[in-house]
This record gives structure tokens, sequence and C-alpha cells, in this order.
């Protein structure tokens, strides 16, 4: 089976997030970059399912030049085939975002066959914008389903099992809503869905001569307009270790005096 | 409403209790503040407080994510006996398990590398084995014995906790002395003040907390350490530097020891790697990637860190070469998931040692930086005992003495470009005598035009360009029959012209350029009286006259030695060596007297010095002066007031090359004036410009010359080094009381000796050349020679005696085996060589005939 997983490429973040000063971004000076982690856990299960069912799995970025670090981090855990649509620092918006991947899956789709599956992280981990995967599946005219928490080949359909139907679980309260979706679909995958793998040593070697296509995409800016980024009052909670075994306890005594529990 | 609590450390001092004013305030809560307040607690120091940016027990500096592991065998004394010290600190403090350790070699070069790590486990009594790819294997069955061509094994090769040790220290601060502790406490400022004298010294640590008022100020906040320096107008040079770790696994193999580590340590020397067991896991740490160097300001807060302000983001694009080699090593690793991968932080210095001490620039701020995990405990003893005795007891540190560093090294220019330069020596095979490529040129004599064109090779001291030997003399070798040496290592960095110009000097003479000499002058009603404080000998003598004197630590050990010249009633001149510049301006200042009686300039770049030597130099001399130049008018140690070429000169009778002449200081600019005469007046009488090959190791050899930093160190005494006079004089000095008490206690146990070298014939039949490495001299048996202080008997300086025909060597050696005729052998690439003592003093001239005669 053919199975694309889009990614985006995120910083990495400390406890406390920076913003660059004009508010465009996030200020990256000490931070690594990563792949969101939804996106992640997506690639684990498109390698996973290609283990188990055969077939091949291709992953697509838009984003900066960078990203191609990303691409090759999906190699190194296993996938096979990779594009980058390379734009300039500053993301774009989601519907631009979304009609640039459109297009660059419709052209790969054009020479080599549809994907029977296209998988997304849930939403990115740092723009959260929830939209990405949705309009895509929208553009290409194809069933999506969100907070996908597992995924299995084959499903009921009419009556029988039938291997062109993928079976997609979804987390709700109190239990998991099953869909048996029509391949081609897209799904949109949850972290802990399962547990990704890290790189071997091997596979970050072999990742190195993977071959990244770039596809260049021109597309319209969409509606949304990023204003500036605000970052939220820290909530500090500070913890006070009072020490340790019996002779911590007159410290708690007079803490909780302190405090006016014992009076 | 009562005010939440806030974040203090698991020592419980409530930001309530934040004291105004403190004895001493350490900064930093590594594995070196840590360490430092307990061994200042142990040392009787009270009121102490550390305080510490990050969170306990882990503060997010290099500590917390170190390999933790010592290989305890070091060619350097200083770094040897201080890693064994320290691993002996973590042994008593059982937070240490010995994992044993291999260095394996790829190249021959390697190998032969490693019979020298052998040399110097003999000579600091660390056992240790040579062996073969397949004793290899035997202890890492997972190895691939076929890239290899042996191994050298260390079996107390140690696993250390430094997170659990500092917590340990720090509690045994707590409970000994009540030392304060603060975590999650931000040092924003270090003020000063002025001092007795106008001496800027320290005064308080501002924090985000509060101010702390303190008579001392210890920096410890490793690769943070200058920035901190730096709010107090010092400098700590050093510089972050990213050491990369991956962290691979689970294997099997590993994960069925049940061990935190099961197999011994491997480093891959020739890859520049290592292969840390750590529990079912493989670390795999390089230092063979491009040096990465950050600025302070680049590193993360804690807040901001996604693992710990020094645990970068990892590139994996440095990291790839050395996967490749490692499962070259190590198949099984190219399996094994990276589960973690870090750019480390570490500190690297200009010249690759520590900076300890007080920092020359304000007083009572001190310095215990730019230490690794691996020498942290015994580090922090030497700053605790430098503190408290006015110099460490357990080691000699001069090469780790921060007052070594002159102005232009602590440059963060110097400090990138050394760093840069010396990030890949990390695991490389340093050549002893190796000179650095970049930052050249950066101090040169008035003669350095003169010298380039006479094709001079030049070695750099510290931050001067002195001429090693020159190209032109390239037919002395020829005339005296002179060959390069058998073996590449011990040929590289030396040259055969270096004996034709000694040679040349004893027959003729040779002109050497002691531009670099480091002079200062002690003005003013006092400066008599301070500069008898300082020396051992009496300096109080007619003006006109010179001393050669040694300088003792309080406890009576060697701090310099050094000349000292009565230029006037209230006006004496020190001259010292390059080397030690730094260490002896800042022993001076910071002895001095407060009450304005002395002044102290430093006015090594007004003089310039000459040196011309051998049985011709009178008549050189005799040319261009009408100073009578007989003994009687120019008698040894005498300074005069002269003209030479018409120049104002002082001349200097001394010689420390073993051949009558002179140190001819003059103004900077007129020395070219000075050298072109001297060349031309010497044409017809066999004069050379003459190296630092001559100066500094085979004249000075022959003559059995001790040199500060090599047979001079402050574990040994005047009596011992045989630089005692016969009566001690009456001023009172800095460390009379140990010497005097040294003196009473009879013959010395030890003696400096210069041996020779019988048979230089290696196994492979190549005569081999000792380079005075500490190579260890043994008995008869092969047996270390230890005195009963625990100091081994080891080759100081050695060099070829071109005039004697002799390879020698200096030792101490203890009394009874300090006879002419004593056989000892000594070990130089893991073999043996025969030796015999020659002599307490000079193998040539021994009775100065050709100096004073």
């Amino acid at each position: 089976m053919r199975i694309l997983v889009c990614v985006k490429r995120v910083p990495a973040p400390g406890a406390r997030i920076n913003v660059t000063a004009d508010g465009q971004t996030v200020d990256a000076a000490h931070l690594g970059f990563t792949t969101s982690p939804h996106e992640e856990c997506a690639v684990e299960e498109a390698v996973q399912l290609t283990e188990a069912h055969g077939g091949e799995v291709t992953v697509m970025t838009l984003g900066p030049v960078a990203a191609e670090e990303q691409l090759r981090y999906a190699a190194s855990v296993g996938a096979h085939h990779f594009v980058l649509i390379p734009i300039d620092d500053v993301d774009w918006d989601p519907q631009r975002t979304a009609s640039a991947l459109a297009e660059a899956i419709a052209a790969v789709e054009e020479t080599n066959g549809a994907f029977d599956l296209i998988l997304f992280g849930n939403e990115s981990a740092d723009a959260g914008g929830f939209q990405v995967g949705v309009r895509v599946a929208n553009h290409l005219g194809r069933p999506i389903v969100n907070g996908i928490k597992g995924i299995e080949i084959g499903g009921e359909q009419g009556g029988e099992l039938d291997e062109g139907v993928a079976t997609a679980r979804r987390e709700i309260d109190g239990g998991f809503e099953v869909y048996n979706v029509p391949m081609p679909a897209v799904l949109g995958v949850k972290e802990g869905i399962n547990l990704p793998r890290y790189p071997t040593m091997k596979g970050r070697l072999a990742s190195k001569k993977a071959v990244v296509d770039t596809d260049e995409r021109t597309v319209e800016a969409g509606g949304q307009v990023r204003l500036r980024l605000h970052r939220p009052v820290e909530q500090i909670s500070e913890t006070v270790i009072l020490g340790t075994g019996p002779e911590a306890a007159p410290a708690v005594v007079d803490l909780l005096e302190e405090l006016g529990v014992l009076s | 409403m009562v005010e939440p609590p806030r974040a203090v450390s698991q020592e419980n001092n409530r930001m309530s209790d934040f004291p105004t004013r403190a004895n001493v305030v350490v900064i930093g809560a590594g594995i070196v503040g840590n360490c430092l307040v307990g061994h200042l607690a142990r040392l009787g120091w009270t009121d102490l407080v550390l305080l510490e940016k990050g969170p306990l027990p882990n503060p997010g500096g290099s500590t917390g994510h170190a390999s933790n592991f010592i290989f305890p065998v070091d060619h350097n004394k200083e770094m040897a006996l201080l890693g064994e010290q320290s691993a002996n600190q973590y042994r008593d403090m059982q937070m240490s398990v010995d994992s044993g350790g291999i260095e394996v070699a790829r190249t021959q070069a390697r190998m032969d590398e490693l019979t020298r790590r052998m040399t110097s486990a003999k000579a600091w009594g660390i056992e240790a084995h040579m062996l073969t790819p397949s004793q290899v294997k035997e202890l890492v069955p997972f190895i691939n014995e076929d890239v290899i061509l042996g191994g050298f094994h260390c079996p107390t090769v140690s696993v250390v906790d430094s997170l659990e040790t500092g917590t340990t220290m720090r509690r045994e601060a707590i409970e000994k002395a009540g030392c304060q502790v603060f975590a999650n406490t931000e040092v924003l400022d270090i003020e000063t003040a002025e001092g007795a004298g106008g001496i800027t010294t320290v005064a308080a640590v501002v924090t985000d907390k509060g101010t702390i008022e303190a008579d001392y100020v210890v920096v410890a906040c490793g690769v943070w350490s200058n920035r901190i320096a730096n709010m107090a107008g010092a400098t700590i040079p050093l510089v972050p530097a990213v050491h990369q770790m991956a962290d691979v696994g689970p294997m099997d193999v590993l994960a069925e020891t049940n061990n935190e580590i099961g197999y011994p340590i491997v480093r891959d020397m020739d890859t520049f790697c290592y292969e840390r067991q750590s529990s079912g896991s493989m670390e795999v740490g390089s230092y063979g990637h491009r040096a990465i160097l950050h600025h302070p300001d680049e590193i993360p807060s804690n807040a901001e860190a996604a693992l710990s302000p020094t645990e970068m983001p990892f590139t994996p694009d440095d990291f790839d070469d050395q996967m490749e080699t490692a499962i070259e090593l190590m198949d099984m690793l190219g399996d094994a998931e990276i589960k973690y991968a870090i750019n480390g932080l570490l500190s690297l210095t200009p010249d690759t040692m520590p900076c300890l001490g007080e920092t020359t620039e304000v007083r009572n701020l001190w310095s215990a930086a730019a230490v690794w995990v691996k020498e942290g405990p015994g580090m922090a003893q030497v700053v605790a005992e430098w503190m408290t005795h006015g110099y460490p007891r357990v080691i000699d540190v001069h090469g780790a003495d921060i007052a070594r560093f002159y102005d232009q090294e602590r440059s963060d220019e110097h400090i990138w470009s050394r760093a840069d330069e010396h990030f890949i020596k990390t695991y490389g095979i340093v050549h002893p005598a190796e000179q650095w490529e970049g930052r050249r040129n950066l101090e040169v004599g008035p003669y350095f035009s003169r010298q380039q064109d006479l094709d001079a090779t030049f070695f750099q001291a510290r931050t001067w360009e002195r001429p090693q030997w020159y190209g032109v003399n390239a037919d002395l070798v020829e005339r005296y029959g002179l060959a390069e040496r058998e073996v590449e290592w011990d040929n590289r960095w030396w040259s055969p012209i270096t004996i034709g110009e000694h040679l040349n000097m004893r027959e003729h003479c040779g002109v050497v350029d002691l531009s670099s000499f480091q002079i200062y002058e002690l003005d003013g009603p006092g400066a008599i009286e301070y500069a008898e404080r300082l020396a051992v000998n009496k300096v109080d003598v007619a003006v006109g006259r010179s001393i050669y004197t040694p300088w003792l630590t309080p406890d009576g050990g060697f701090h310099s030695d050094l000349t000292m010249m009565r230029l006037g009633e209230d006006r004496m001149r020190i001259v010292t060596g390059v080397f030690d510049g730094g260490r002896d301006e800042f022993w001076t200042r910071r002895h001095m007297p407060t009450d304005d009686s002395v002044t102290f300039t430093n006015i090594t770049r007004q003089l310039t010095t000459l040196g011309l030597w051998g049985p011709n130099a009178p008549a050189v001399l005799s040319q261009l002066t009408g100073q009578d130049l007989s003994q009687d008018g120019s008698p040894y140690g005498s300074i005069i007031d002269a003209e030479v070429a018409g120049l104002p000169v002082q001349l200097f009778r001394i010689s420390y090359v073993g051949d009558t002449g002179w140190e001819i200081y003059t103004a900077w600019e007129n020395g070219p004036a000075l050298w072109d005469a001297l060349m031309e007046a010497g044409a017809d009488l066999g004069i050379r410009p003459t190296g630092g090959g001559v100066y500094g190791s085979s004249g000075r050899l022959e003559k059995g010359y001790r040199l500060m930093g090599a047979e001079l160190e402050s574990e040994y005494n005047p009596l011992e080094a045989g630089l005692a006079r016969p009566r001690l004089k009456a001023a009172d000095f800095i460390g009379r009381d140990a010497y005097h008490a040294a003196r009473e206690a009879g013959d010395p146990e030890v003696s400096m000796c210069t041996l020779t070298v019988e048979d230089q014939t290696d196994g492979q039949g190549r005569s081999r050349h000792m380079m005075g490495g500490n190579e260890p001299i043994l008995d008869a048996d092969g047996g270390r020679i230890v005195d009963s202080h625990g100091r081994v008997s080891r080759a100081t300086s050695a060099g070829y005696g071109p005039s004697v025909g002799k390879h020698l060597l200096m030792s101490y050696l203890p009394r009874e085996l300090a006879v002419a005729g004593t056989d000892l052998q000594v070990m130089y690439m893991n073999e043996m060589y025969p030796v015999k003592v020659a002599s307490t003093g000079a193998v040539f001239d021994p009775d100065d005939t050709r100096l004073k005669g």
C-alpha cells in the first residue's frame, strides 16, 4: 500500500517559549527543531502499516529548506520517499498551505497513482490550527477523520471484510468511535497511537543518502493573517522541599502553622 | 494572605534567611563548587554561602550531563595527580566503580602513543597493560578486533557519580560549617571596592534574592565563569565548547550485566570517540567533530532549555562520521536506537589547562573553573588549600594557575582561536614540543625580521616568539658531523642544527635573543625591604650586584626562581622567564606593601636583551666598548652601565649556558643596532645567531641549571634542588619558617641529579632520545623510586649534551641514590634504558672555569 504522511518542522521548546520582538514567530535562538509529535506518530504508524502490509511511505513537508532535516529524520525511522515544498521562513497560512500540499500530492499521484492513506498529525505543535488536514482532504475530495488513535487495514463494508477500507479508532470520553473509511482516505492522527521508534545509527546514516524531491509551489495567500504572538503570563508554581526524613517534620509543622492549618 | 513559599534548595535555606554578608560566597553548585565548600569546611572555614542559579541537585551545568569517567593516565603531571586525587576522593565517598578502560589503537602512530601512555602510567604508579586485539576482545566481546592493532588497558579507570558526590560534599559543608545554600538564585553583579593600597577588591555579590557582602568570592560557574568574572572586571579565559554524545540502546549484551557499567570503557582514540556502557545502553561520545564554540550568552536559561542549559540541541551532521567509525568498532551499535543525543557543553581554555587561583584583576575573587568531573574534587581541594595556606599543598599547580595568562591570552579572539585549534587534540597524539599554528607572532623581539631573514624556526613561549634554531646555521651540521635523529617522533620539532649551534658556541661564540625576558622594577624607599621579603637569598647587596634566588611559597617550596639586580639604593630589577612572567608579576604585586613605599613597573617592552656567550665573547665585545671586560672589570654577577657600539647598555656578566659572556640590556629601539654591531664584530670570530635549543636545553642541561616548572616546583625546596646557600639570611621572607625547619631537619631526603643515558638503543636497534616528559627513573629491578612524601623520581628535563657526548636527564633521587656512578634505568616508550647518576651539579665544566676563570 502507498501511504503519505505530511509533517511540519516545529521548534523543540523548553519550559519557556520566547517570541521574537516582532511577534511573528517563536524565538528559536536556543532551540532545536523537530517534527510535531502527532506527526512523528503518524510517520511511525505509516511505517508499521507498510511493515505489516507491504508498500512504501512518502513523507511530505511544506517548510523552509532546513525542514529537510525532518524528512531525513523520517528516513532514519523507515520512510521511503520525500518531498519538500520550500517556502521562506515565515509560516504560510492554513489555506495556502493546504492548497500547496493538495497540488503537490496531486502531482505525485498523477505520476505514481493515488495514496491509499494520507496521514496528518491532528494539529501542528506550534500553530495548532487544526485546519490543514481537513482542507487537503476537501481539496482532494476524500473522507477525513481526525483524532485517530488506531488504524487497521481492512474493515467491514456492506457486511463483508473489505481490504479497501481502513478502520480508524477515535478516542472519545469513555471509549472509542470506530470508523470504516473507504480508501483513499485522509486521517488525522493523535499522539499515543503508538510509541515512535528512535532512529538507529544505521538508520541515521542511511537517511543521509535519501533523495529529497523539491516541489516549488506558488499559491495565493489565504484569508488568515497572523497579527502577532503573545506569550501568556507565566503561572509561577514553585516547589519547596522542606527537608528529607524525620528532620523535615519541624519545618512542615512551621509551614502548616504559617498557613493557618494548625493553630 | 500568606506569601507563597519560594523555591530553595533541599538544604532548606529559606529566602527570609538570605544573608547580607558572608566570609566566602561560592558561585556555582556543580562538582567544583560543591566540593569546594566541602573542602573549605574541612579546612576550618565558616560563614560560607553557596549560590546556584539552577535547581539542585542538578542545576543544569556541565556536571549534569558528564559521562563521569576517569582515565587516570595523563602525560601531564598536574592533570594525572589531580585526576588520581579526585578518583581517590570519589572512592573514599563510595561514589565510584572501577570499570576499567581500554584505549584502542587503529594506527601504528597510536600504538607508539600507547607505549608512551604505558610510560606515564609507570611514572604515576597506575596499573596498565598493553593488550593484543584478541585480549581486547576477551574484555570487550562485542568489539571488532579486526580494525584495531592493540589496546592500552587500565583496570582502575572508574565511573563516578558526580551529582551525588556534589550533594555529599555540600551536605558536609552544611553540617561542618553551617554553609548556607541557595539554589534558583541568579548572580546579577559582583561589586568591588578600593581596598588597602588602592587595590580593587571584591566586596559583594548581587543576586536576584538580595546582596551579600563577602570577603571572598569564588567563581565555580563552569561554562559561565568568564561571564560571571567579567561582572567584577576580571577574566577567566575559557569558552563553552560542544562535546557530542549519543545514548544508544538498549542492547541485550549490556542489559544482561544488570549493572550501570559491566564492561570496560573503550576509547577509540584514532577516531576521537569513546563507548561507555550506561546500564543497557551505550554512550557514544565524540571529540572528533569540528570545534563548536559558544558565547556564554548563547546558552539558554534553565527555563528556555529543552533539556538543560548545557545540553544544547544535537547537530547530527557533526556526528555522522563518528557513527560510522563507532559501528565499525562495535557492529551492534548500528541497530541500536539513538534515544538521547546532545551537544553537551564543557569548558576549554586557550592552553587546555584549568583556571585555578585568585584572579589577577580583583583581590579575593577566585577562580575554580575549566575543571572537568574527572579532576573536580582534587582541584576543589587545591583551591581550598590555596585560599587557606597561600599556596596549594596537595600538588604544585603552576600549569593551572590562572595568573599564568598574559593579557593577550585572555581575549576572546585568543581563547576561541586556541580552543578551535586544540579541540581535535583532546584525544590526539600531542608531541611535547608541539607548536600552535594560529595566533602566532603576538610578541616578537626587535630582531624578528633579521631572524626571519636568517631562516629562524620560532617556538612560541606563551605569547612570545623565540628562535629555536636558525636555518642559516645548517652548515654547522656538516662541520660537526651531525645527523637527524633516527626515529621521527624524537626528531619532530627538533633539528641537529641546534647541536651545531651549541658546539659552535662552545668553540667560538653565539648570540641569543632574550627579548622575551619579563622585566620588572621595584622602586621606592621600601623596595629593597620588600625585595628581601620575596627572596630566599639576601638581595640587599651592593648597587651593581645581582642575585640569583628562589622565591618560596609559604610552605617553603619553589614559587619562582629568578634574578634580582640591585640597580640603586631604592631600586631593584627582577628578571624572570616568559613562561613564569604572569605568575611572578602577580605574586610580586600580590605581596606588595600597601603603604605606597614601593612602586612596581613592568618594563618588559622597554628593554631588550641579547645573550653573548662563548670563549670568543670577550673578544667580540671588546671591539665595541671601552669597558674593562676582564673578570676584575666586569666580574661574574655584576651589572655595569656601559656603551657598546655607541649605544647605552647594561652589561650583566652571567651565563645560563656554561660559557663566559653577558646578558646585554638595552632600550628596545636600540636592539637592532646592537644585534648588527655584535654580528659584524664577531664575523671573524665565529659568531652565530644561536637559538633556544641551546639556551633552554643543551647548554642548560650540561650545566645542570634548574628550570622553574620542570625541576623547580612547590613540592620541592631549595635544599632538595641543591640551591641552598650556606647560611640562612636574617631578614624575614615568604616561606622562611618552613625553609628554616627544612634546614634544621638535616640532609634533604632527595637531591636533584643529572644522569647520563648509557645506552640509547631500543629493542629495534634504534637510538632513542628521551624528552624530559616525566619518564620514570627506575631502580635496577624496574621498580619505581618514590620518597616518603610520595614524590616519584622522573625525568624533569632531558636532552643531548653535545659537549659531553651523552643524552642527559635531570631527576630528583633519594639521597642514597644521588651518588655519582649509581646505575639506574629510565623508561621511555615502554622500554628500559640504562642510566647512570653523573652529578648533583654540572656535567660540563663543573668548576665553572669557563665562566669565571
